[in-house]
């Protein structure tokens, strides 16, 4: 639900995995022309404008938008916008909940993938095998589609309006459990466990001293891409929740839809909500980065 | 696999007091028993109830006239999906959706191409191009659509003030089917390409540098360079990424809905020209309330959803099996072969 991972955010393990591993450095098969500079140059522009366009609008008055040529340089009205949007919206709230909400599910989908995942990868026990099947299998249905019941059911207990209505359907992700599972079984060694059940550990305390520790590199990403799709849902809380008790996304539709006119109000607060998510690629882009290129799958 | 002994060594076996070791004993030998199932307990316990139980009860109500808010839900049988079948509405939206879905996923996969050997090569400054072209894939979802509706606007919009500075016409692309798709299409694309053009960057580095010396050395230029050894070597996950993200596709909701400005963006347009399937269903749920032909719609996409995981399925055994080594195998030939003439 919340946290269905779009599928063409699923690396696929025998695509990117087949072949040799990555040479080191910068090993590029020809030297880079002016011509790639210039094209990269112009991708990077692409990537960012559309960034720069709402705040552009977003600190422009309404009048002015209503040029014939939109203008090209930014207005000193983003302020005055950004307390409008404030006044007219919930939008700390907002902020509040998404926060909230993506910080719970991200908490959660690490601890269970971790857990399920050290199980599967280094644990034997009746059934692995076909139940390891089982979560590979579902990680391409979607379980999104199945809001209608989930809806009924949120009605039934009450749950509507509340930012748990959320929470709950995101706590696991089968590719959570895939995505540790393929990563403990190689970067865990089997001496390990082993020294520590010698030393008399517990099964929990092996996990804790051995599995937490190797896991951390792969529960790092997971967390990343976790939040921000957790972030990034839009339907099931456009559903489930109220205009005075929104997320960010809903809190945006809001604007969009009530105050379709006022493109100024509208894109300070689209640039207000992309902020945080900014700051987050500005701290860990890099790990991101090559979170995809390492493309879930070692060994 | 680790092999877990529940014996501790037998120097700490040997305790004064043998009746505690056997607790003990016992104690450890259910504590591996037992953990494993502890431990995936909670994935499954989650999954199956707001994952799978919910999904299993779509066919069911499905088979209803249920209202929200309404009387009883009435068994209708299968004559919901009798209704789908002929229902234009719903075949629009079929259409619609892979419609944007083969603009998007064409257009986006060849950018992407683009996008990876320009990464490929020697630059300066790697890092920050990588994380350029990642940008748009950590921007809010929303906001994207609603800039993308503002650039695309009819009247005073960016795109079409561009085009009409090129002396064209401007394009109702909030009112002309086909222009829709492709605002929608770029939004679409603005948000994934150099997501997968990161993908296929890792792949293209897993190739082989002596293929590219062998071929420069052949006298072949970039083009050709690309056209036989990159492309070939890549072939496999641009088939991967083309089908997972057709079932992200078929699933599109968000940018659609966003693409008309005010209230009533799951119409997809006044004359539905951009309404997905994923809107339709929403909107006939909670728009107008009919959970049950909703519902009937779920079940469809989840049926197309699950052939196209099912043709992933077997295209990753074939390609696994025999395509991928022998291609590579084939190349390397003729590569050498190519060296020596």
């Amino acid at each position: 639900m919340t946290a269905t991972i779009p599928a063409s955010t699923l690396p696929e393990p025998a695509a990117v995995a087949g072949g040799r591993p990555r040479f080191a450095g910068g090993k590029g098969s020809r030297r880079a022309s002016r011509w790639t500079y210039l094209g990269l140059i112009m991708i990077l522009l692409a990537s960012m404008f559309p960034l720069y366009w709402q705040f552009l609008i977003g600190s422009h008055t309404v009048d002015k938008f209503y040029q014939q040529v939109p203008p090209l340089i930014p207005g000193g009205f983003f302020w005055q916008n950004a307390v409008r949007v404030v006044d007219t919206v919930e939008f700390w709230r907002a902020l509040a909940n998404s926060f909230l909400i993506s910080g719970v599910i991200t908490v959660s989908v690490v601890t269970f993938s971790t857990l399920a995942g050290f199980a599967f990868a280094k644990l034997r026990f009746r059934g692995r095998n076909g139940l390891m099947a089982f979560v590979v299998a579902t990680m391409a249905i979607p379980t999104q589609l199945g809001i209608i019941p989930l809806f009924m059911v949120m009605r039934e207990v009450g749950l509507v309006g509340s930012v748990w209505a959320v929470i709950l359907p995101g706590l696991v992700t089968a590719f959570g459990v895939f995505w540790m599972r393929q990563y403990l079984a190689s970067a865990l060694p089997d001496e390990l466990i082993e020294a520590a059940r010698m030393d008399g550990c517990s099964m929990i305390r092996v996990f804790w001293h051995t599995a937490v520790p190797a896991a951390r590199p792969a529960a790092a990403m997971l967390a990343l891409f976790t939040f921000i799709m957790a972030w990034n849902d839009f339907m099931w809380p456009l559903i489930v929740l109220s205009p005075a008790n929104p997320t960010v996304q809903t809190v945006l539709n809001q604007l969009q839809a009530g105050y379709a006119k006022d493109w100024p109000l509208v894109m300070a607060g689209t640039t207000m909500a992309t902020i945080p998510l900014i700051v987050l690629f500005v701290v860990f882009g890099r790990q991101i980065v090559s979170g995809i290129m390492s493309g879930a799958v070692k060994g | 696999m680790a092999t877990l002994t529940t014996q501790r060594g037998p120097d700490r076996s040997s305790t004064p007091t043998p009746a505690r070791t056997t607790v003990r004993q016992r104690l450890s030998r259910l504590d591996v028993a037992v953990s494993p199932y502890l431990y995936i307990t909670p994935f499954f316990l989650v999954f199956l109830l707001v994952g799978l139980v919910p999904l299993a009860y779509t066919v069911w109500v499905s088979l209803h006239r249920w209202t929200l808010g309404g009387p009883d839900p009435e068994f209708l049988g299968l004559d919901n999906y009798v209704r789908l079948l002929g229902d234009e509405v719903f075949w629009n939206a079929v259409g619609n959706t892979v419609a944007i879905f083969v603009i998007s996923s064409s257009t986006q996969i060849a950018a992407a191409l683009w996008i990876a050997v320009l990464l490929d090569s020697r630059i300066r400054a790697r890092t920050t191009f990588r994380m350029g072209v990642l940008l748009p894939y950590v921007t809010s979802l929303v906001a994207v659509g609603v800039i993308f509706s503002n650039l695309f606007s009819d009247e005073n919009g960016l795109v079409n003030a561009v085009i009409e500075g090129l002396g064209l016409d401007p394009v109702s692309w909030h009112r002309d089917q086909l222009p829709g798709w492709i605002a929608v299409a770029t939004m679409v694309n603005w948000r994934w390409t150099g997501y997968n053009a990161l993908i296929f960057l890792a792949a293209m580095q897993a190739i082989p540098r002596d293929l590219y010396e062998s071929a420069t050395i052949d006298g072949a230029g970039a083009w050709n360079r690309f056209r036989h050894v990159t492309l070939p070597m890549v072939r496999g996950t641009v088939i991967f990424v083309v089908i997972t993200s057709s079932i992200g596709a078929m699933q599109l909701f968000t940018e659609p809905m966003l693409f008309t400005p005010g209230p009533g963006g799951n119409n997809g347009g006044p004359s539905r020209q951009y309404q997905t399937v994923v809107m339709l269903m929403f909107q006939e749920s909670f728009s107008n309330m009919k959970l049950g032909y909703g519902a009937t719609i779920a079940v469809a996409l989840l049926v197309i959803i699950l052939v196209i995981a099912l043709m992933n399925f077997l295209l990753s055994r074939l390609i696994a099996s025999d395509s991928v080594a022998p291609s590579r195998r084939r190349l390397r030939r003729r590569a050498e072969g190519g060296a020596t003439r």
